[in-house]
């Protein structure tokens, strides 16, 4: 019992030791490359070289931070969140790298990893090294020291001190190793979580999308209830005053009796039609019939141009999510269909690393954008409540391509 | 003339057996679910089914699934679908299934009662009856198409009742022109579209269905 406890205890201190040598390696072997080539290739900017490596350097640092982050939590419990700003999805070409150079540099924690980066040269080194130099000269003292003083003449002193120095290096080293290593990723947490600044700013963007979409349903509801009171409930008072009437009138006029009643079949027809628009602006029925593929490909039958539709889900998103996607689809296509005078469009949603992109694209003549209160501002924000981008890319003469993108699970395939 | 019924809600399903058997139709067996539907076709091998799109368990198009499934395995099955609304999607999917007899409508069109069991009549026989609305986003769709742009309004009144499944007598009693004229204006449309001419009403409405589906709109 005992002996398995501390058997336990030495191997939790061996393996601490391992992973501080990983991570002191790491801050030095790729931690010191990844810095100098990203502050160079961030100097290099206006050279022009650097926008091809500076995405690429700055996404490794990342990926660097993001093993880092991985290993603070399942090494030593202590959770970071990642800090990043979503980025655009960039077409390949040099303008879609410079783009993308842009959006890096503006993001603070691409500044915080840089400085992460540099600091962690030597904290990462120090506390990587020192649980295995611990253990190293505690077994040194331990081992090596009582057989020099007793069988060399040399410096007794010095070694005979050496002997319980090493005594207490092995105790720090067997009880502390595993406490190096966290304190390493509290030192990380420190400067790879998301800073105060990015969460005020969270909060503030999450303050401003809620208020929209509570707004935004608001007026829907109260054009809901607009078109009902106009809509189907007038159409249904007419025609029960028709079969009143008709009722009335069978007996005396059987003629005029059943000309009511041929109305009425127009306004129950009527207000069939009115409440099946109204319905289509809620939740189309085909979405909760066939989800977002079919509701998409349904959609792109009705557009006046051909449509490629390629849908590539493995799974079908949440309710709100696949309704918010269809309506910005659906809004993107319309858009193409009334103003682009194209030819033909395209559809494309695919779901990658955990976000789901639909990109919309037509042949037109080009000139669209997310201008204030047309629809693709409309479709922006209601993206946004669930913290989705889009992103217009439509020069003059066209094409147009509008790239919308949100986080989102799949749920597993239905059968 | 046997029938099966496949409608969830209750209201519609006793109004449809009222109507249907006053019409002198038999109604062999009236279910609520998908599941039943199968079985119901299986054992009954009715005349026609009349059956809505979206039934339960799932809610989903549990009706319209059902029915292609069982014209899979009873090919010429006649098929009368109904929905709350109309998808082109779904159109072009019954379209798909080979062979005659089938109708795809708006709940609405059972209002009209005399036409809406002419349209069982016309689906049991092995005809095609499209509701209008799918007809009309149809032609809309390829309003642009110089072809059909070359047609006459007259001619474009008659493809789209062609098109809804109408017989020759049918579109001269709602345009009031003799069957003649009729024929002379189907004939007319069939070469500017360069199809082949057919005696038979389905086979008629196929083709034109066919040639809408597979013209790109866009192309002029």
């Amino acid at each position: 019992m005992n002996g398995s406890r501390t058997g336990r205890r030495v191997a939790r201190m061996l393996t601490a030791c391992g992973r501080g040598l990983v991570q002191a390696l790491a801050s030095q072997f790729a931690g010191v490359p990844l810095l100098v080539g990203s502050l160079l290739s961030v100097v290099f900017l206006p050279l022009g070289l650097g926008v091809l490596t500076t995405p690429l350097l700055l996404k490794g640092a990342r990926a660097f931070a993001d093993t880092e982050r991985r290993w603070a939590r399942e090494w030593s419990g202590v959770p970071i969140a990642s800090p990043y700003r979503p980025l655009p999805r960039t077409e390949p070409g040099l303008i879609g790298r410079i783009e993308l150079c842009r959006e890096l540099l503006k993001d603070p924690a691409t500044w915080r990893d840089l400085l992460w980066l540099l600091v962690n040269v030597p904290v990462g080194a120090l506390l990587g090294v020192l649980p295995a130099a611990l253990l190293v000269n505690g077994l040194g003292g331990l081992l090596v020291a009582p057989f020099l003083v007793a069988f060399t003449s040399a410096h007794h002193l010095y070694w005979t001190l050496n002997i319980p120095l090493g005594a207490l290096c092995l105790a720090v080293a067997v009880f502390g190793a595993p406490l190096f290593v966290k304190a390493h990723a509290l030192f990380c947490s420190v400067l790879l979580s998301p800073g105060r600044g990015q969460l005020t700013a969270r909060v503030d963007s999450l303050t401003d999308s809620r208020s929209q979409v509570v707004d935004a349903s608001a007026a829907e509801l109260r054009r809901i209830e607009r078109d009902l009171h106009d809509g189907a409930q007038a159409r249904l008072v007419a025609l029960g005053m028709n079969i009143g009437l008709a009722e009335q009138l069978i007996k005396h006029d059987p003629e005029a009796a059943s000309q009511l009643m041929v109305e009425a079949r127009e306004h129950s027809g009527q207000a069939l039609s009115d409440l099946r628009d109204l319905v289509r602006g809620i939740h189309p029925p085909v979405l909760a019939e066939r989800g977002l593929d079919g509701a998409v490909r349904a959609l792109a039958l009705t557009m006046p141009f051909p449509v490629d539709v390629r849908i590539e889900l493995p799974g079908r998103p949440e309710a709100p999510v696949e309704s918010a996607v269809y309506f910005a689809v659906a809004e993107a296509l319309t858009n193409a269909a009334k103003h682009s005078g194209a030819g033909r469009a395209w559809a494309q949603l695919s779901h990658e690393d955990g976000r789901l992109v639909a990109i919309v694209g037509d042949d037109g003549m080009g000139g669209a954008s997310a201008s204030p209160g047309g629809g693709l501002a409309g479709v922006e924000r209601r993206l946004a409540a669930f913290d989705g981008v889009l992103v217009v890319t439509s020069p003059a003469g066209g094409p147009t391509i509008i790239t919308m993108e949100l986080p989102c699970a799949l749920s597993s395939p239905r059968t | 003339m046997r029938v099966v019924i496949a409608e969830d809600l209750t209201l519609l399903r006793d109004g449809l057996i009222r109507l249907l058997t006053a019409y002198g139709l038999e109604v062999v067996e009236a279910v609520d679910n998908g599941p039943s539907l199968v079985q119901a076709l299986a054992v009954h091998k009715p005349d026609v089914a009349v059956v809505d799109v979206r039934l339960p368990p799932t809610h989903t198009d549990e009706g319209l699934r059902a029915a292609l499934d069982a014209r899979r395995h009873t090919p010429d099955l006649p098929v009368l679908v109904l929905s709350q609304h109309v998808e082109q999607l779904y159109a072009k999917e019954l379209l798909a299934a080979s062979g005659g007899g089938l109708g795809y409508l708006l709940k609405d069109r059972v209002s009209d009662v005399t036409r809406f069991v002419d349209a069982v009549r016309t689906v049991a026989a092995g005809g095609t009856v499209l509701d209008p609305v799918v007809v009309s986003q149809l032609l809309s769709r390829h309003s642009k198409n110089k072809t059909l742009q070359n047609l006459t309004p007259r001619e474009q009144e008659v493809l789209g009742l062609m098109a809804e499944g109408r017989t020759n007598a049918g579109i001269g009693g709602r345009l009031t022109i003799t069957e003649k004229a009729v024929c002379k204006h189907i004939n007319n449309i069939f070469s500017k579209l360069d199809l082949l001419p057919h005696d038979d009403d389905n086979r008629r409405v196929l083709a034109v269905l066919a040639y809408l589906n597979e013209t790109d709109p866009s192309s002029s």
